[in-house]
């Protein structure tokens, strides 16, 4: 039985704005393994990225909070460690890379500096060793010429670039968990298959565990081996990557996947997208988030948030309805 | 780089050209003569002074003359006389070959001096106190303004934040008197009149002496007249250091496992200077020009003196020097914002 890496119960982040208090997540719990590869999936806004962020305790405060939960981390709850003890794990043991290669980047210091830094601050390697380092990391991400460019700007990369210099620096001290937040989102679809597969290859090469968040269920089949999917703020449904794709059951997740075009479909069938935009939840929904944009939604639920129960073997759901007989189960 | 300032300096002889008109336009537009008096000098005198200084030539010819005399370099074998009417800014002897550049005549009103005197005698205390109070400004400024910030929504940010209403709404003529009374006059410990630098300059702009003598006078105008700089510099440093920290590759920072300090050193600070930078070239600018009020009040020979009486009393050549002067200066304190703004941020290139 592989060791569970990172254990994260009902954790609970909140903002506080002009407009209120955001419930962003709300008693999200789901478990990472070691060599394991979990996807997490939802339309933007859906608080995937804040849940990722509330781990390391990177949530900007104010505004944010985290209200409530455990991130057990080999044991110890990053959630409540020191600031220090934090610190020392972020970029070491866990690290993160963002959606935004262009913004993610300081404009002012060279990329040797910036992809530098984790190597000096986790392993103790003066600058120059480091440097020397960052060449052999670009150039093992695929960036020409590297020892040359190691002066250069981040402005002076192409976006696919920035992509994999943020990669080399999030792997650099060769991290146990790394959590990519649509790192593909802003980029063209050729660039997003070959930064995949260089993922893929550094993963299996090294053997970390990933946390994919992605809005795209295309990109997490070939790549994960779980799948959560999430929707205002908690996990709707969770399952293996082959059963959740074979057994959809949560209508948010079938939603999902009839926006998405299927090559193992054979008759030819319509690509249909979800109505409406995911909320953004000002109270702690008593009802299922999902039922003002639910096609089989019933009365129940519109009066009660169901919970994520046990479907089947390791396959996990929070819905009222039926979706093959349209009735409460 | 280099092609980007050529480009500027050719720059700075257009300003020079349209200020000049600009000024020697509006001067001769106002009412009233350099030799109009309360009690009126007898005709033949006027006629005679207004002779002797060319103000019978037709104004276009005036002006011309006078951008000769100041722009065109001079060349001659014979040396120079240094007659009030022949005093130039710059001799150089090449060989045998007399160099002289910028001659802006005669002052009418202090009538054994030129416009150079002034320039060479006043302007460089303006040009301290202006320097000293843009260092008072940074140095008090910047350092509140990341205090602030980084302690936002506490008491330093509040105090801080106090303290810099409190510069920019106590004007120079309030603070001054007070400090003079205060540490001048009961206290004792600094002058409370006068400067500690006088010619010759440095370069003929810097005090031959940099020591307490200089600082002992130079502390007190030089906070009246930059505290109110430091608020406007303290609030902007504020506002983009908290506009900086939430920018994401801060959070890339932090995501790295960066100790605070460097992320706010290395990362957020060169960030947030560049509009702080920003605003420093026409600060600075501001300062030197503005020295006329704390002269006045710690009773300093500086150049406000004669910039500002120059206009009342149609003094034409100290009129049309100043401005000029203080044009340049605002021209060359923009570029090398410019040039400090490429150096921040490499994204910035000229050409
Ligand atoms: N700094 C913030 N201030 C206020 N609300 C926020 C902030 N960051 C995120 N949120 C809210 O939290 C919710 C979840 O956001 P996020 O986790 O970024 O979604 P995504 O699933 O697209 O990553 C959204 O409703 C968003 O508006
Ligand atoms: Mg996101």
């Amino acid at each position: 039985m592989p060791e569970v890496l990172l254990d994260v119960q009902d954790l609970e982040t909140q903002f506080r704005t002009s407009d209120g208090i955001v419930y962003a997540v709300n008693g999200v719990s789901f478990h990472l393994q070691e060599g394991e590869t979990l996807g997490i999936v939802g339309e933007s806004g859906c608080g995937k990225s804040v849940t990722m962020l509330s781990l390391l305790r990177l949530i900007p405060s104010p505004p944010g909070k985290i209200a409530n939960g455990k991130a057990l981390f080999l044991g110890q709850d990053l959630l409540t460690i020191s600031d220090e003890a934090v610190r020392q794990i972020r970029g070491g043991q866990i690290s993160m890379i963002f959606q935004d290669p262009m913004t993610s980047f300081n404009p002012v210091l060279t990329i040797g500096r910036q992809v530098s830094e984790p190597l000096e601050i986790h392993l103790g390697m003066s600058h120059k060793e480091a440097l020397n380092r960052v060449v052999e990391l670009l150039d093992l991400v695929g960036i020409p010429n590297a020892q040359d460019r190691i002066n250069d700007y981040p402005h002076q990369f192409s976006g696919g670039m920035r992509q994999r210099v943020m990669i080399a620096m999030a792997l650099s001290c060769n991290p146990q968990i790394l959590i990519a937040d649509e790192p593909t989102t802003a980029l063209d679809v050729t660039i997003q298959a070959q930064i995949v597969e260089l993922v893929k290859r550094l993963r299996d090469e090294v053997g970390m565990s990933v946390i994919w968040i992605t809005h795209d269920l295309g990109i997490i089949a070939g790549l994960a081996d779980r799948v959560a999917v999430m929707y205002g703020g908690y996990i709707i449904e969770e399952a293996p990557v082959k059963e959740l794709y074979s057994h959809p059951q949560h209508p948010y997740t079938i939603g999902l996947l009839g926006s998405l075009p299927r090559l193992d479909r054979k008759q030819h069938h319509r690509l249909t997208s979800i109505d409406g935009l995911p909320p953004v939840l000002y109270e702690k929904p008593h009802y299922c988030p999902f039922a003002p944009r639910c096609k089989f939604a019933v009365e129940k639920c519109r009066k009660e948030n169901p919970s994520l129960e046990k479907y089947d073997t390791s396959h996990y759901l929070a819905c009222w309805v039926d979706t093959e007989t349209g009735s409460e189960r | 780089m280099g092609r980007y300032i050529i480009r500027r300096i050719l720059y700075l002889i257009v300003v020079i050209l349209v200020v000049s008109m600009i000024t020697f336009g509006l001067m001769h537009a106002i009412p009233g003569g350099p030799f109009s008096r309360e009690k009126a000098l007898p005709e033949e005198t006027i006629k005679m002074l207004e002779e002797r200084y060319h103000l019978d030539d037709p104004l276009w010819k005036q002006y011309v003359d006078y951008i000769y005399n100041v722009l065109i370099p001079h060349f001659s074998t014979t040396a120079p006389t240094n007659s009030l009417q022949d005093d130039f800014l710059v001799n150089a002897k090449i060989g045998n070959v007399w160099f002289r550049w910028m001659n802006f005549g005669p002052s009418f009103k202090s009538r054994s001096r030129t416009v150079n005197d002034i320039f060479r005698d006043n302007l460089p205390i303006s040009a301290q106190l202006g320097t000293m109070a843009l260092i008072v400004a940074l140095v008090i400024g910047m350092p509140l303004g990341i205090l602030a910030a980084l302690k936002q929504n506490t008491p330093w940010d509040y105090l801080g934040m106090g303290v810099a209403i409190l510069g920019v709404s106590v004007p120079v003529i309030v603070l001054g008197p007070i400090f003079v009374w205060i540490f001048g006059v009961e206290l004792k410990w600094l002058p409370p009149t006068g400067w500690g630098a006088s010619p010759p300059y440095l370069l003929g702009f810097l005090p031959s002496e940099l020591g307490w003598e200089f600082f002992r006078y130079a502390i007190m105008p030089s906070i009246a007249l930059g505290l109110g700089s430091s608020a406007i510099i303290a609030r902007l440093t504020r506002a983009t250091l908290l506009q900086t920290v939430r920018e994401d590759y801060i959070r890339t920072a932090r995501a790295k496992g960066l100790q605070e300090r460097l992320i706010i050193t290395r990362h957020a600070l060169k960030n947030s200077l560049i509009p702080v930078v920003t605003i420093i070239g026409p600060m600075f600018a501001a300062l030197v020009t503005g020295t006329f009020v704390t002269e006045l009040i710690f009773g300093i020979p500086g150049m406000g003196k004669y910039f500002v009486t120059s206009i009342t009393n149609r003094d034409y050549p100290v009129i049309m020097g100043t401005i000029l002067l203080y044009a340049v200066f605002l021209v060359i304190a923009n570029l090398f914002v410019d040039i400090i703004y490429a150096y921040l941020d490499p994204r910035i290139r000229y050409d």
